[in-house]
């Protein structure tokens, strides 16, 4: 009971000599100042190389860039009864600003935004909105033709493949984009695609990689949390591979490296942080492409052959100013119905409908 | 022959020295919290403060501590899924997939029959969440019962297919239409969701749980059944020649156990996620086979060991918000705590 009343005690102190600083300083200056939580949950584990440590790097810059945002930042929090527990704490602890950064945190974000109108919440690739929940992801497969043009210039067997977690549409894309950009360049080129179930098992993704290699695959990518595993696999067997998430993936995989498409969230994490801050902030489907600064290509590894290079930047202007589109017709699926006529394109806002896989990818889209 | 005797015996002293057996749980709990304190201190925090904050952020606040009450539900049920098959030695290792069919039945009935009034739901979503979890569990029970296959091997791999089942109808014909391909089902009705109250999460659920706890202590102490079972327990050949059917014990304590499983996961789909995804559960099953192990399947110690657990992933949270502490150390401190009680078991019955 005393300590509680000890407690107060200090509680009714600090607020009086805040005031009176506030007083002291001036209010404009103390507003200035004003001091931002934002709270940050994870799905894994931050230094996963991949999805989680992307978003965990972006928070650092932003730090790095407002020396005055604080970050509390929780990891390993599983999807269900959990995530609201922990949202509701950082809530608590006085954070202004949420980022639940994983797909399955969206329906309790938006449990959460309700009874907190106050606090805005920003999440990365949900198709739901509240007035104050906005969302943010980039469109990807621009990008991934891209490293299909690097990769299929590359390659030596002409074989490309790809372990994903999940036969959803958008991982689909991504996979037929890359063997779009592939073909470009590669007629001859192949993508095998093994599918995982889930987002983060490295036994598993180590048997399919190495399934992969041992079919004649020299050129592998990945659609996981963590890339490390396939990445890895590939190195040690001197095959090369095409990161994902993470822009630092290279490390791993030093020698056969081509390239990677990374997420670089911290200035627009940064851009939330000041919009909340300035009170600008409004609640919107954010949807970038390769001209937004958080869409980077990774650097080219020492096996891309120079024209290559010279390839994917150019191709990468080109679908900046709008004109070059990756799922530009005639294309037919791999059981050979046409799905997009000569002359017309599969948009890419429509990329959520995609449930095929194109001519030349080996593997079964259900 | 001999093992069923020894363990039975440890048991018994449990038992007999209920409160000896409580302060030296506690002693081990402190050794555990010590060792972890050890350990905070390499990292470079005062584990004094680390300490104040997860009891005060679990224990010190009623939405702390309710948050702790919807955590220890799925575990309490799928703690009694363990312990109520291990009265007559039947290790039922498939509380996890057990719990994805109960959530797998219960949102077949949400998502088809979304007229019913809530009055009606509630029991209709729990008796299929029970009916699933309870089936599931039953082949196996039934399979040990013919005398065909470990009911341990069996419940342990049918969990895999439990989850391939579940992901089947959300990937497949279950999948929201809306939801952008993303696996999961279509939310439910709002009056299949159970009822929470007091403005927190803590659920029917926790109702459903505290009847299974009673009934089940009330059972073993007050009934012929949990004589009959006791019976089993200690001699599998001399209860059946005194004609107690151990086959019919062992495929409907497994139902039962199964159904308790099935419970917890119609809970979690229903008043936690509102809708059935692939990460339902993030183990809890296997979380409630080592409660149901720390407490020696006795009803109160899977409360005490459900709370304990509870706290320590909540409070675990709070470690990572306000002390920069890895979430991996988190699950150091876990390790310790399963590590002291557990190994303490082994030591008991060895001794003897």
């Amino acid at each position: 009971m005393s300590k509680q009343n000890s407690k107060a005690m200090l509680k009714t102190l600090s607020v009086l000599v805040s005031l009176a600083l506030v007083l002291a300083v001036g209010l404009p200056e103390a507003a200035a100042q004003a001091k931002l939580k934002v709270g940050i949950i994870h799905i894994g584990s931050i230094t996963d190389a991949g999805y989680n440590q992307a978003h965990s790097e972006g928070m650092h810059l932003m730090k790095k860039n407002l020396p005055n945002v604080e970050v509390i930042q929780v990891e390993n929090v599983p999807e269900g009864a959990d995530a609201e527990r922990v949202m509701e704490n950082m809530i608590k602890q006085g954070a202004q600003l949420i980022i639940p950064a994983s797909f399955g945190y969206l329906d309790p974000a938006l449990r959460v935004a309700k009874k907190y109108p106050d606090v805005k919440f920003v999440h990365p690739g949900g198709y739901k909105l509240a007035p104050n929940l906005g969302t943010y992801w980039a469109s990807t497969p621009d990008a991934f033709y891209l490293m299909g043009i690097a990769a299929g210039k590359t390659t030596k067997t002409n074989k490309a493949g790809y372990v994903v977690a999940l036969p959803i549409s958008f991982f689909l894309a991504n996979i037929n984009a890359f063997h779009l950009g592939a073909r470009s360049v590669n007629p001859k080129m192949e993508t095998r695609v093994v599918f995982m179930g889930t987002f983060l098992d490295a036994p598993k993704e180590a048997t399919a990689a190495n399934a992969l290699l041992d079919m004649g695959v020299d050129a592998m990518g990945v659609i996981v949390d963590s890339p490390i595993t396939v990445v890895q696999a590939a190195e040690k067997r001197g095959a090369y591979s095409v990161g994902y998430h993470y822009i630092g993936v290279q490390k791993f995989a030093p020698k056969g490296w081509v390239s990677g498409i990374a997420f670089t969230w911290g200035e627009l994490y940064t851009r939330f942080a000041k919009q909340v801050m300035d009170g600008t902030w409004k609640s919107e489907a954010l949807l970038g492409n390769l001209a937004s600064d958080y869409l980077t290509i990774a650097p080219f590894g020492p096996a891309v052959p120079a024209d290559a290079i010279k390839l994917v930047n150019d191709s990468k202007q080109e679908f900046i100013a709008g004109k070059k589109n990756t799922f530009q017709g005639p294309i037919k699926d791999n059981k050979g119905a046409e799905r997009v006529k000569a002359g017309e394109f599969w948009p890419l806002t429509a990329i959520g409908k995609m449930d095929w896989l194109v001519e030349g990818v080996i593997g079964q889209p259900k | 022959m001999g093992r069923v005797d020894k363990a039975t015996a440890g048991i018994d002293l449990f038992r007999n020295k209920r409160v000896a057996s409580l302060i030296r749980f506690s002693g081990l709990f402190g050794l555990a919290l010590s060792v972890f304190a050890v350990v905070l201190l390499v990292f470079g925090k005062n584990p004094i403060r680390a300490y104040v904050d997860i009891f005060s952020a679990t224990l010190g606040s009623s939405y702390g501590f309710s948050e702790v009450l919807v955590k220890m539900i799925p575990l309490a049920l799928t703690a009694l899924a363990v312990a109520i098959p291990s009265r007559i030695w039947l290790i039922n290792v498939g509380g996890e997939g057990q719990l994805f069919i109960g959530a797998l039945f219960a949102t077949w009935g949400a998502i088809n029959f979304t007229n019913l009034p809530a009055w009606l739901f509630l029991p209709w979503i729990s008796i299929l969440g029970f009916l699933g979890g309870g089936l599931w569990a039953s082949i196996s029970g039934f399979l040990r019962a013919k005398g065909w296959a470990s009911e341990t091997i069996s419940t342990l791999l049918m969990n895999y297919v439990a989850i391939l089942l579940v992901n089947f109808f959300v990937f497949g014909p279950w999948k929201d239409p809306e939801s952008a391909n993303y696996p999961q089902s279509i939310p439910f009705p709002d009056a299949a969701i159970l009822p929470s109250f007091f403005g927190s999460r803590v659920h029917l659920g926790a109702v459903l749980a505290i009847v299974g706890l009673i009934l089940f202590h009330f059972v073993l102490s007050r009934t012929r059944w949990g004589l009959e079972m006791r019976a089993i327990g200690i001699n599998q050949e001399a209860a059946r020649r005194n004609g107690i059917s151990t086959y019919r014990y062992i495929i409907i304590l497994m139902f039962i156990g199964g159904g308790m499983a099935g419970l917890a996961g119609m809970g979690e789909v229903s008043a936690i996620h509102g809708q059935l995804r692939p990460s339902l559960s993030p183990g809890l099953g296997y979380t409630g086979f080592l409660i149901s192990w720390m407490a020696m399947g006795n009803p109160l110690g899977i409360v005490a060991a459900a709370f304990l657990i509870s706290v320590i992933t909540a409070g675990g949270d709070i470690l990572q918000m306000t002390h920069r502490i890895p979430g991996a150390a988190v699950h150091i401190l876990m390790a310790l705590v399963l590590f002291v009680v557990l190994a303490r078991r082994v030591g008991k019955v060895r001794g003897k």
